[in-house]
């Protein structure tokens, strides 16, 4: 949340068009009202779920954690203690290694108000770490945007060890591996539609 | 009408789930009232839940709670900013068209990270209630000492309910205010927390979810030993502004209960959504209960209060006395909205 103040007036030029207001004579030199300030603030106190404190903690030391699926063994990171697509529990933890292949990315041009350390143009990618089964978000430095594609190796650039704490922002980007790429048609999400297939199962695939 | 039955239900409320997401509160309870009919989420025509982003402090948090269901392949679905009684009224209407035989059911409230009573302020007026910041129970107690000051019922008459509640709800693993030794005087000795209402006229706030598998004709008797009938089900809404409307009284459940057909035979029982022991009060009165009719046997809302849940708990609650054979006609009731602006009726019957 921002401290922006709330301006009191509404320049005139940002005021929706519509009919003119008629306004009854009793009230018709009063100033009009143009906005209103409601003054409730919530406050939440959010404790993280046993999972995702189990997550975060081998997070500060540079372990990332993922949940087995207990029905078809798929690989989920961050764990969330539930597998989404059988709706059942997935308590599993699994040690997953920090590299991975880019299984989609986006290059942004415009800033993001209130981040300077991030100069544009910057890749967002999925990051499907090696041994997990979906992507997760992460940023792709270290090499030209132009550069970045789907299937490159890369891997973790983590915060000094004295910055690293029980936070999602330990890793500070991705960078490339130069390890050859994982074929396109086997990168992503596509990596479990054929592992699915190969175990004969898999209507998805 | 086609005929629509509550065949199995799922409930879990508690003081506060700390260390437990709403996805992970929903896993077991989702699975446990489909597996109890044999069915899988593949045998689910529609899925409608009922929960609250204000509640979870973030947009779309219901999106998230698919989870729970397990939404793959891609199921028919959807949710309301409403309690769940109002999702299964939507469900309800899906079976009633005729699109599906079978309906999944859930909402679920989890309130301890944030403060009910300010969370329950923003559904005022957003102009000129709403900046003032009322607490919900300020709010209510208006309601109660409007309703005290008109002679309606006293003092000792909304300590009655109290103590009722808390005798019934002896036995409900999911009540959290139950006390067999519950007197009024006891009630009446405890301090005001919203003047004129004590701490036991207030409901207990809980967290927690409930679910409900609905089924149509043969599907329910197949499903079902003895389903619960939906044989009437309405809602109604008053104004929202508190000043247009007398709350001492509540039209709107009073409508619902007529067009439901409530009053068409004997109730044997009446699970009432009512968060405090005036609006209790209020509702049995403008339900027309007779003395015949037992109120909340599980306590009602008063012993545990989900926000979002409460009114399909109620559901639940009536039909599995139904389903037991403990009952043969009942009423569940679900309010949404401030002072009782909005309510739900559904009249359930054995065969």
């Amino acid at each position: 949340m921002t401290d922006t103040p709330v301006p009191h007036e509404v320049p005139a030029d940002q005021v929706a068009e519509g009919p003119p207001i008629q306004l009854p004579p009793s009230i018709s030199d009063v100033e009009p009202v143009l906005s209103v300030r409601t003054p409730i603030r919530l406050e939440y106190d959010f404790i993280p779920s046993a999972a995702a404190q189990q997550y975060l903690r081998a997070y500060a030391s540079k372990r990332i954690l993922g949940n087995r699926s207990p029905v078809d063994g798929a690989v989920f990171v961050p764990p969330r203690g539930v597998d989404p697509r059988n709706g059942v529990v997935a308590d599993e933890m699994v040690d997953l290694v920090d590299t991975g292949h880019v299984g989609s990315f986006c290059i942004t041009h415009l800033p993001i108000p209130g981040r300077k350390d991030l100069p544009v143009p910057y890749v967002s990618a999925w990051i499907h770490l090696d041994g997990a089964d979906i992507g997760f978000l992460g940023l792709v430095a270290g090499c030209a945007a132009a550069d970045v594609r789907i299937g490159m190796r890369v891997r973790a650039v983590w915060k000094p060890d004295a910055e690293l704490g029980a936070t999602a922002e330990n890793v500070l980007h991705w960078e490339p591996t130069g390890q050859p790429d994982v074929p396109i048609d086997e990168a992503g999400n596509r990596a479990w539609a054929l592992k699915q297939s190969a175990a004969g199962g898999g209507e998805d695939a | 009408m086609r005929e629509v039955a509550v065949v199995s239900s799922a409930i879990y409320q508690v003081e506060a789930l700390t260390f437990t997401t709403d996805v992970q509160l929903m896993v077991p309870l989702i699975n446990e009232a489909r597996s109890a009919v044999g069915l899988t989420q593949a045998d689910i025509g529609f899925t409608c839940s009922g929960s609250s982003d204000f509640l979870a402090g973030q947009g779309f948090s219901f999106v998230q709670t698919l989870d729970a269901v397990g939404a793959f392949p891609p199921i028919s679905e959807s949710h309301v900013e409403m309690d769940g009684a109002f999702a299964l009224y939507e469900a309800w209407v899906k079976l009633q068209v005729g699109e599906v035989d079978t309906a999944l059911v859930y909402s679920y409230g989890k309130s301890s990270p944030g403060s009910r009573r300010d969370v329950l302020a923003v559904q005022l007026d957003p102009y000129t209630v709403a900046p003032l910041w009322p607490d919900a129970y300020a709010v209510a107690a208006l309601q109660a000492r409007l309703l005290l000051e008109s002679g309606a019922v006293s003092a000792e008459g909304l300590a009655e309910i109290a103590v009722r509640s808390q005798h019934h709800a002896v036995g409900n693993p999911n009540a959290l205010r139950a006390s067999a030794g519950a007197t009024v005087a006891g009630v009446l000795s405890e301090p005001v927390v919203a003047d004129p209402l004590r701490a036991s006229d207030i409901a207990a706030e809980s967290d927690g979810g409930c679910v409900v598998v609905l089924a149509a004709g043969d599907r329910a008797r197949s499903l079902c030993e003895r389903p619960a009938w939906i044989r009437g089900i309405d809602h109604r809404i008053d104004a929202h502004g508190l000043g247009v409307r007398d709350l001492t009284r509540s039209p709107s459940a009073a409508l619902a209960a007529q067009m439901a057909g409530a009053g068409q035979d004997r109730l044997d029982l009446a699970e009432l959504h009512g968060p405090t022991t005036s609006q209790e009060h209020i509702l049995a009165t403008e339900l027309g209960l007779g003395a015949d009719t037992v109120v909340n046997p599980s306590g009602g809302a008063l012993a545990a209060d989900t926000l979002m849940a409460a009114g399909l708990v109620r559901i639940a609650e009536a039909a599995r006395r139904i389903s037991s054979g403990g009952a043969d006609r009942a009423l569940a009731h679900a309010t949404s909205g401030p002072c009782l602006q909005q309510n739900l009726v559904c009249v359930m019957e054995g065969e």
